[in-house]
């Protein structure tokens, strides 16, 4: 396949095409996901191509969303559907925690639901209240699913590939503000495996940790401090559940430094829970406590509030300075 | 448009066939079974009570951790499994064991999750049960979801949803509702009124003239019928199933019945209502106005009651059998079925554990 430049939101639609035409108990559902396309255009033209029984509108319901594709799943589909915004996602939090967690372990294997709900999320985009939430902690949390969010056009391509194939529940968070980001990519060389981190830069100093929206910062924080004479490690999680320790690990201890970047808030967040495993499995190679950059413990700021909300270059560039060099 | 309102409102009285002094009814727009599948519906409602009975006897023992009983509502619970096809669904909840029971899943299998050992002692695919729900209305959106692949896949699967009145308040159940009739879905909504929800009565439930009305909100037909009467619960529930099976949509049967027990064993029931509310519904008790029409109308002969009597010994032997033995639990079941694959951590947390049981043991 050719590299082409295309955006997140092209890559995330051409995935869909290609597993439905891969796999045709693929279905894809939710609010405006027909005719208009998903208020992103995530799924646009999936109607045209498909046919209205393969992606199709349903009522205003979130709850109902999920719970028909929990049944839907357990009749032999493979159901993707589209929360339309993170704050959106909460009405269908019980039928996510108490039944699509659980399903497989309570039949004991039995009952599988191969299924993926996508949602949408983070800030930078200037949206109203309740359209910015980083609602990842709530399901990372739940044991029984898995959670998975891409930081470039071509892994939003090949996560979500893996994620509707994937035999299991998939939480795929969409980081909302990259969705228009643009990269040269070749699709077809994509394979990024659920539960594997990759590490985007090598650097010997210190590693920071990010995930998400926050990994294109955290990026750039390392590009500044390098100008400045830091070599950073930027390792991006992909997957938030499973957890790649191996691969974090291997970076922190190669560098004795970590920073978490993460754009939720702090508080018994996904970034707690890193800082609390790479202290506990690297504390020897530390060589100074692992900082966060997190956002405030708040609920998402109005549109021109956010940018105290996010976290920033100087942000990250003062936690790395802060972690007790010797030179310092 | 009143006139399609009216069609899909229910029977201005619940639909009764044999009534509580087993003098059977008229009704123009349902006929009562057959002698035959009534005869068998008596064998299984003797069952079912002696399956209620004994289980709440294990509960008293400390054999069962708890058991909501179906008793005095076992017509409802063997009315919805008898009009349902091998391929057909049932989607039901914590208190419909009976129901799941003369699906033909195994009774210890049944009572799995209320003893405590796992979450579904049962293999759903097997009798086409699903997992008994223990969040309330939770389970519908999935009986729309299965019903709904069912029609994709071509095949002509109803899906029997069960529900109580308190669920019905539920946000899960109008999104069920109204997905099921949007997708035309063939799934047959089966409320259970048994009055109460713990300790709510109806009245505090809803304002809806009855919860059978609700359908018309959704464009669903309604019915209602007495949720004591066997006979009429088979024909309405009956017309329910071919109806959705030829196409029609979702269907919304509302049961009046009652829960003459407490809500569980863990229920204090004299503290929200009088023994005297009670008293009249044991006189509408499902089994004695069905013995009586038989017994009066022929089909209940020494053989039939003697084939009845069987059945429930044996259920009862069977319960006691099966659940006096402590049940063997597996440690590291707790780790096995989260995942297709298991995730590292997992791998960590079930080692532990292990260690930790070895160390104990040594
Ligand atoms: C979502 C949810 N909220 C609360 C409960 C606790 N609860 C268990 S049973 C029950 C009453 C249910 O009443 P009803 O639906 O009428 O069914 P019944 O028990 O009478 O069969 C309640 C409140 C629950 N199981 N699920």
């Amino acid at each position: 396949m050719a590299h082409t430049k295309i955006s997140m939101a092209q890559a995330l639609n051409q995935a869909l095409r290609d597993a439905m035409t891969a796999d045709e108990t693929v279905v894809m559902f939710g609010e405006d996901v027909g005719a208009l396309g998903g208020v992103f255009r995530i799924t646009d033209g999936l109607t045209a191509e498909f046919g209205e029984q393969r992606c199709f509108d349903t009522p205003l319901a979130e709850a109902g969303i999920v719970g028909m594709a929990v049944g839907m799943a357990m009749n032999g589909m493979r159901p993707v559907v589209e929360m339309q915004f993170d704050a959106f996602g909460y009405p269908a939090f019980e039928q996510v925690v108490s039944h699509v967690a659980k399903m497989r372990n309570r039949t004991r294997g039995k009952v599988t639901l191969p299924m993926v709900i996508r949602i949408p999320y983070g800030g930078g985009i200037g949206g109203v209240e309740h359209h910015s939430d980083s609602s990842e902690s709530y399901f990372a949390h739940t044991p029984g699913l898995t959670v998975v969010t891409p930081a470039t056009v071509a892994d939003a391509y090949g996560l979500l590939r893996k994620a509707i194939e994937f035999p299991d529940p998939v939480v795929f968070m969409e980081p909302k503000k990259l969705y228009w980001a643009k990269e040269e990519v070749d699709l077809g060389e994509s394979q990024p495996a659920i539960g594997r981190a990759v590490v985007r830069r090598e650097g010997a100093d210190a590693t920071l940790i990010a995930y998400g929206p926050a990994v294109p910062v955290a990026l750039e924080a390392a590009e500044a401090a390098a100008a400045e004479g830091r070599q950073l490690t930027v390792v991006d999680l992909r997957s938030i559940v499973p957890f790649d320790d191996e691969t974090v690990c291997a970076a922190v201890r190669r560098t004795g430094r970590a920073v978490v970047v993460a754009e939720a808030s702090g508080f018994a967040s996904v970034s707690s829970e890193i800082v609390a495993r790479v202290t506990e499995k690297c504390f020897h190679s530390l060589a100074a406590p692992v900082r966060r950059v997190t956002a405030f413990d708040i609920p998402f700021p109005p549109p021109k509030l956010e940018k105290y909300q996010l976290p920033s270059v100087d942000r990250i560039l003062d936690a790395v300075d802060d972690l007790q060099w010797e030179d310092s | 448009m009143s006139f399609v309102s009216e069609q899909l409102l229910p029977s201005a009285e619940p639909v009764c066939l044999i009534d509580q002094n087993g003098v059977p009814h008229e009704n123009p727009s349902y006929e009562l079974p057959a002698r035959d599948r009534l005869v068998d519906g008596y064998t299984q409602l003797i069952k079912a009570r002696r399956f209620n009975d004994q289980a709440s006897a294990l509960v008293r023992q400390g054999r069962l951790a708890v058991y909501p009983s179906s008793h005095g509502q076992e017509a409802c619970q063997i009315a919805a499994t008898m009009v349902l096809r091998e391929g057909d669904w049932l989607f039901p909840t914590y208190r419909d064991s009976v129901a799941i029971m003369s699906r033909g899943v195994d009774p210890i299998e049944t009572l799995t999750l209320l003893r405590g050992d796992w979450h579904s002692g049962y293999d759903p695919y097997e009798h086409k049960v699903a997992p008994q729900s223990t969040p309330l209305a939770t389970q519908l959106p999935h009986a729309v979801g299965v019903a709904h692949a069912a029609r994709l896949k071509g095949e002509d699967t109803v899906v029997m949803a069960l529900v109580g009145d308190g669920g019905t308040s539920e946000g899960d159940f109008h999104e069920a509702l109204n997905f099921a009739a949007v997708f035309r879905a063939p799934v047959v909504f089966f409320v259970q009124n048994n009055e109460y929800a713990i300790s709510v009565p109806l009245a505090k439930q809803t304002a809806a003239p009855s919860l059978a009305h609700k359908g018309i909100g959704y464009g669903i037909p309604g019915e209602r019928a007495d949720g004591n009467d066997l006979a009429g619960l088979l024909a309405v529930l009956g017309q329910a199933v071919d109806k959705a099976r030829a196409g029609a949509g979702p269907q919304l049967i509302e049961a009046h019945t009652y829960r003459v027990q407490a809500h569980t064993n863990a229920d204090d029931a004299t503290r929200y209502r009088a023994d005297a509310e009670v008293a009249p519904w044991l006189e509408r008790d499902p089994i004695d106005r069905l013995t009586t029409y038989l017994s009066q109308n022929g089909g209940l002969d020494d053989e039939v009651r003697q084939r009845a009597e069987e059945n429930a010994v044996r259920i009862s032997a069977q319960l006691r059998d099966g659940l006096m033995p402590e049940p063997e639990v597996e440690p590291a079941e707790l780790f096995a079925y989260l995942y297709a694959e298991q995730t590292q951590q997992l791998r960590e947390q079930a080692a532990f554990l292990r260690d930790e049981l070895a160390r104990e043991e040594a």
